[in-house]
């Protein structure tokens, strides 16, 4: 049970150079792996293939194949899909459908066009907004609260349709350190416990470092980096890839440079909560 | 000398009668670089739509190089206030990046050359002279705050306002904003930029204000800000001071916001020395 991309490349509609070249990734039922690379590299336009938009709703030209649970994304209807698999647009006010009063039933449009029954419904709202700790926006306007709150109701209105897979581009970018751990500890139990597999894109590498067993690193459409994620965000290479290594990794690189050697572990300790 | 801005216990309630800030009293001199910091929701976004005129305060007054914003428009405050969006896609309407970035200079009075040099600058500085020519909706996510960027930058306001500039930004994004602001300091230009990236903040601000619930709860050099004193209000706004400020006070090296002050303060003991 994965979600599976083989030899994937894909070019928009109407362009000749492809975006994505010979993609190979697989993201198995509980687990999370991270995306990182440059602006233009593809991250968003490998979000949108491995959900199954591109081609089918975005258009364009699929090589290789992509395949959720061993089914071709190609020969699913769009309803099947979005029960399979969630995806999160980096701009989260696109995501929302401009045609609820509140967030509550904001969160609630994904699971009543799936016909559930109203309790169920109620009950996958509810979790919803608990998971992410938005309670107290239900009644708010979506369209009206700020930018990193629009991003926790977009990601709720995912999570309330419950896919066993995600997508997700870029779900922090609006953030503020408690919002970000927020969703880290979220997607970390949705994978935990229900068994959701996640890919996600993020610039945050301390939350990929944190969350993410295994990542790659694109580069200009191609996997340039791929690996457990400790040694790809340890890679040399890595800033010269649009990536900002995370702090420690920096600190260490520049404590280095003036002759001072710092062991890793240590500089982790420092990070990790005192003893009273 | 007038402060650039300054907000005289300032409140605001939005019409659904959500407070969004109380008693928000900051002067603001004429080429400081200040950094908005706070929970998502706390009004750090509702305070800097304050200074173009897009909101006007429900209490207190909000000066402008000393006048008073109220009952003055949104077109003749541009001329003064330039704002950044935080969502570029609410910003951006024009089918060519070079006709956006020309649109706010324009509507200022700017034609012919001087248009041309104040729209080739701002391309420059956001790094976007060889897009010049495409579809804002044809460039990533990146790229459109880029350019929503440097459509402030074009009109050469002596204030400038970056709503979290570098959300979605990759290294090399985030360099670039970097620069920008430091260059928009060596101009004498005053900078006040909303974020949530305390490393940005550290680097590049003179000065940050942190933002609890629509009131001020710090307001302080990053040294001072970052400091381990100060811990405690962040964490109370749950916000976290960066990294190599938490690597320095484990280590007893006192206040080092930045990685560069780390390493000194490292060099300056000679060694590591216990974590």
């Amino acid at each position: 049970m994965a979600l599976v991309l083989s030899g994937v490349s894909y070019r928009y509609a109407g362009t000749q150079k492809p975006v994505l070249h010979g993609i190979d990734l697989r993201v198995e039922r509980g687990e999370v792996v991270g995306v990182a690379g440059a602006s233009d590299a593809g991250k968003s336009t490998l979000c949108l293939v491995a959900a199954g938009l591109a081609p089918g709703t975005v258009g364009g030209t699929l090589a290789g194949s992509v395949e959720i649970d061993s089914e071709a994304t190609t020969s699913l209807k769009p309803f099947e899909l979005a029960q399979r698999c969630g995806m999160l647009f980096q701009n989260s006010v696109t995501q929302l459908s401009g045609t609820s009063r509140s967030v509550w039933e904001e969160i609630a449009f994904g699971p009543r066009n799936l016909g559930l029954p109203l309790a169920e419904v109620v009950e996958r709202v509810e979790a919803g907004l608990a998971a992410l700790r938005i309670e107290a926006l239900a009644s708010r306007d979506p369209l009206r609260v700020s930018g990193g709150q629009a991003q926790l109701v977009a990601l709720a209105s995912v999570l309330a349709l419950r896919p066993a897979y995600l997508v997700l581009d870029e779900p922090t970018s609006q953030l503020d350190p408690e919002g970000t751990q927020l969703v880290g500890d979220a997607l970390a139990g949705l994978a935990g416990t229900a068994g959701t597999g996640i890919l996600i894109v993020e610039h945050k590498t301390d939350l990929l470092a944190r969350l993410t067993q295994r990542m790659l690193v694109l580069d200009d459409g191609r996997v340039a980096l791929a690996g457990a994620t400790e040694a790809v965000l340890a890679d040399p290479t890595l800033r010269a890839l649009g990536v900002e290594p995370p702090s420690l990794v920096t600190i260490g690189r520049e404590a280095a440079t003036a002759g001072i050697h710092l062991d890793p572990a240590d500089l982790a300790m420092a990070l990790a909560p005192r003893r009273a | 000398m007038t402060d650039a801005v300054e907000f005289e216990s300032v409140g605001f309630v939005y019409p659904d009668g959500t407070r969004a800030l109380a008693e928000v009293s900051l002067r603001v001199p004429a080429g400081q670089r200040l950094a908005i910091i706070g929970q998502n929701g706390s009004g750090k976004s509702t305070l800097v739509r304050q200074l173009n005129g897009l909101l006007q305060p429900t209490e207190g007054r909000v000066l402008v190089e000393g006048r008073d914003t109220r009952g003055r428009h949104v077109a003749e405050l541009a001329a003064t206030v330039g704002l950044a969006f935080q969502n570029p896609d609410r910003q951006i309407f024009a089918g060519r990046v070079r006709r956006e970035v020309e649109f706010g200079p324009r509507n200022l009075g700017l034609r012919g050359r001087a248009l041309d040099d104040a729209a080739t600058r701002a391309l420059d500085a956001a790094g976007m002279a060889d897009q010049a020519e495409s579809n804002p909706y044809d460039l990533g996510y990146s790229r459109r705050k880029l350019l929503a960027i440097a459509s402030i930058l074009a009109m050469g306001t002596p204030i400038v306002v970056l709503d979290e500039p570098t959300t979605g930004q990759d290294a090399a994004g985030v360099e670039r904003v970097r620069r920008i602001v430091a260059d928009l300091a060596a101009a004498g230009r005053t900078v006040l930029a909303v974020s949530h990236d305390m490393r940005f903040v550290a680097d590049s601000f003179d000065r940050a204000v942190v933002l609890r619930a629509g009131r001020i709860v710090l307001d302080g050099t990053p040294d001072e800000g970052f400091a381990e004193a100060s811990w405690p209000v962040l964490a109370s706004t749950f916000l976290e001071p960066p990294v190599a400020a938490r690597v320095g006070a484990r280590m007893g090296m006192g206040s080092t916001p930045t990685v560069a002050a780390l390493v000194e303060a490292m060099k300056a003991r000679g060694s590591a020395g216990p974590i």
